[in-house]
């Protein structure tokens, strides 16, 4: 196996009082061909540690290889296979779009046409609409051309998909499957589930500039020990946070948490759960307020590791508790 | 998929440079036509108007007739008759810069009251006595003959060209320069040219090749204006004042680049680049000669970037200098460029 990335050991602190451990010790090795996903609620250390990866950021400890040739030794091999999009960039508000991915398409030995490049991102209609006046979305989208003008092995996308509607989103969902046909690598920043889900072949979750799993989608889903999830409401609604917990011993639940409105649980077997749990609520004379099952996604794994959820949404009041049932 | 033809990085560069410069309709007014306003405005300011009238009051007795006439004569002369209290309170408010009173008497005797501390009143004085002498049956011993200088080369105006040269190729410089720079740096560009295959040395190149196709017009565009308005010449050879303003430009390209080499803010680099000019503005000679500032300064405005440029500058527009003549100078020139180019590119910050 021939590895895009190889880290060991990567630590990043920023000088500062106090100083931020952004990054504490990430070990990481990411295949060619592969589509590696960063997942991670916000400040977790995934630019950071996507930055130090392109070499942008001097790490503070550990060694990177990237196409196994380390930053110091021979930085412009590097930066001619690889291809970047920062989380934020603003290109020159009086260039046209043509005009700016010609500009870094002039940088490379090789690569598409600007046009190809604008093309990949559904932007034609805009070549020659000044930056000043593309919406925040198209802008994105620019950035993603340019990371694609010198026909990169390996393209770096730091949340190329936020704030993007659900159309052009799919667009840049378009334009890393077709590299990964091509058999380019791509590590992408992302805070949607669905999108690392869909996309990635393997996915690190981040948090606190740690790794906190590894795995591909299904792996992850697996380290639940369940693949379901079971979501209720109570009536009354105190009933919920009886100290009794009567589900909790249901044999089959793997994990519980009380969220806001609801308590998760974690199966293996909705159909086999299901039953004990309707049993035991009959006996306390409790009944139903809502009732779901689903499967498992990403955020469930986050938040049965850290007790935290990981959506944009979800922030502090999402779990206040969550715990293991041994 | 490959690209028909290859783009040169260079090209583009400083093409992008171009392209947001003339699409920045401010940034064209300042540049290219305010100095001709500011040309102008001094230019007319400091017109060699002909040296102010006298204006003598005459005390009014019986040979005030007389006084007046020989006065008047004279078309430098404004005289009025006046009697003595409203001649004093006219004098004290600065109105008149002299009042003649003449004393009857065997031998004709004149009284001058004027402040002696006004070069005017004693311009005056003078002026008044040899007419009035004269008038009084005196004849010169020698023969005068004024001859006017106004020759170009030699007004204030042929002066102030050449430092308004200087001037335009220090602030288009340092601005062009320093505050693009720390302008891209703040929106990320820099870090996102850095992430490219990119080399330094065309990055700079083109910073330096569009500051040069800037500067041109800027400067023919001055001296076609001060030629055609006020005459103003160039003694020595077009060649050297291209090739000196090509320095200039260079110079401070590197000396922009230097200032905002590690700026982060636009407030930080606001800061230093006034911090930087100012010494400049004032001590470099733009608008008067550094002979005028301290024995004990010199040296340290001598060394200043802009100081060398426009001794060099006048030395070939107004003395029809050449390139040995001004050796010195440009010595000085090539040595602040190169030092501001070694120590912005070893420090420079991309991020
Ligand atoms: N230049 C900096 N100086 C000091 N601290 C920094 C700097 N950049 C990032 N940090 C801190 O480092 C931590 C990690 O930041 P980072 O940008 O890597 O997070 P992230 O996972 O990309 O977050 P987001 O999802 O919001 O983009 C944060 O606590 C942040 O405040
Ligand atoms: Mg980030």
């Amino acid at each position: 196996m021939s590895w895009a990335i190889r880290c060991r050991n990567l630590r990043k602190t920023y000088a500062g009082k106090p100083p931020v451990e952004a990054v504490r010790g990430i070990d990481l090795e990411i295949a060619e061909g592969e589509c590696f996903g960063v997942l991670g609620p916000n400040g977790a250390g995934k630019t950071t540690t996507i930055e130090m990866f392109e070499g942008l950021i001097e790490p503070t400890g550990g060694e990177i290889e990237v196409f196994g040739v380390r930053w110091r030794d021979d930085p412009q091999s590097i930066r001619r296979r690889i291809g970047i999009s920062l989380q934020e960039t603003k290109f020159s508000d009086k260039l046209t779009v043509l005009e700016t991915v010609r500009l870094f398409r002039s940088f490379y030995p090789s690569g598409p046409t600007p046009e190809a490049a604008i093309a990949r991102v559904g932007l034609e209609e805009k070549s020659r609409t000044w930056i000043k006046n593309l919406s925040g979305g198209q802008r994105q989208r620019l950035a993603v051309a340019v990371a694609l003008v010198g026909e990169p092995q390996l393209l770096f996308l730091d949340e190329p998909t936020t704030g993007l509607d659900p159309h052009s989103r799919r667009q840049v969902w378009e334009v890393v499957a077709s590299g990964k046909r091509q058999g380019r690598t791509t590590v992408l920043t992302t805070h949607y589930m669905e999108e690392a889900e869909q996309l990635c072949d393997r996915i690190a979750l981040v948090d606190r500039g740690r790794v906190i799993a590894l795995g591909t989608p299904p792996q992850l889903i697996a380290q639940l020990g369940g693949r379901h999830v079971v979501e209720f409401a109570l009536n009354p609604a105190e009933a919920m946070d009886d100290p009794s917990e009567p589900w909790r011993d249901l044999s089959g639940v793997i994990a519980r948490r009380r969220e806001r409105d609801a308590i998760h649980l974690t199966v293996a077997e909705p159909h086999v759960v299901l039953p004990l749990l309707l049993d035991q609520l009959a006996r306390r004379g409790w009944t139903l307020a809502r009732l779901v099952t689903r499967p498992a996604k990403l955020d469930d794994v986050f938040v049965a590791i850290t007790g935290r959820t990981l959506t944009e949404n979800g922030s502090a009041n999402g779990a206040e508790r969550a715990a293991e049932n041994g | 998929m490959m690209a028909a033809r290859r783009f040169s990085p260079l090209v583009e560069l400083t093409l992008a440079r171009c392209r947001e410069f003339i699409r920045e309709p401010d940034a064209i007014f300042w540049v290219y036509v305010f100095p001709l306003f500011l040309v102008l405005a001094l230019g007319i300011a400091f017109r060699d108007s002909p040296v102010e009238k006298f204006r003598a009051a005459v005390l009014n007795d019986p040979s005030a007739e007389a006084t007046l006439a020989a006065l008047e004569a004279d078309s430098r002369f404004a005289v009025e008759a006046s009697d003595e209290p409203t001649a004093r309170s006219r004098l004290r408010m600065g109105r008149i810069d002299l009042i003649v009173a003449a004393r009857p008497g065997e031998r004709p005797t004149y009284v001058f009251l004027f402040d002696p501390t006004r070069a005017q009143g004693v311009l005056a004085r003078d002026a008044a006595d040899d007419l009035l002498q004269r008038a009084a049956g005196r004849r010169d011993a020698a023969e005068r003959i004024d001859q006017a200088f106004d020759e170009p080369g030699g007004r204030y105006i042929d002066f102030l060209i050449p430092g308004l040269i200087g001037m335009g190729l220090m602030g288009g410089g340092m601005w062009g320069v320093g505050f693009a720079s720390v302008d891209m740096r703040i929106r990320k560009l820099l870090k996102r040219y850095r992430a490219t295959p990119m080399r330094r040395s065309d990055f700079l190149a083109s910073l330096i090749l569009s500051r040069l196709l800037f500067t041109l017009p800027e400067v023919s565009l001055l001296v076609l204006f001060s030629s055609w308005l006020f005459g103003v010449g160039c003694a020595g050879s077009y060649a050297a004042l291209a090739g000196l303003v090509v320095l200039g430009a260079l110079q401070f390209a590197g000396l922009g680049l230097l200032v905002a080499m590690r700026a982060q803010t636009i407030e930080t680099v606001m800061g230093l680049m006034n911090a930087v000019m100012m010494p400049m503005w004032i001590g470099s000679g733009i608008f008067f000669s550094i002979e005028r500032f301290p024995e004990a300064v010199q040296p340290f405005l001598h060394a200043l970037p802009l100081t060398p440029l426009l001794i060099a500058l006048r030395q070939v527009m107004l003395e029809g200098a050449g390139w040995a003549a001004v050796a010195p100078q440009v010595a000085l020139i090539v040595g602040w460029t190169v030092l501001s180019f070694a120590v912005a590119l070893r420090w420079f910050r991309w991020t």
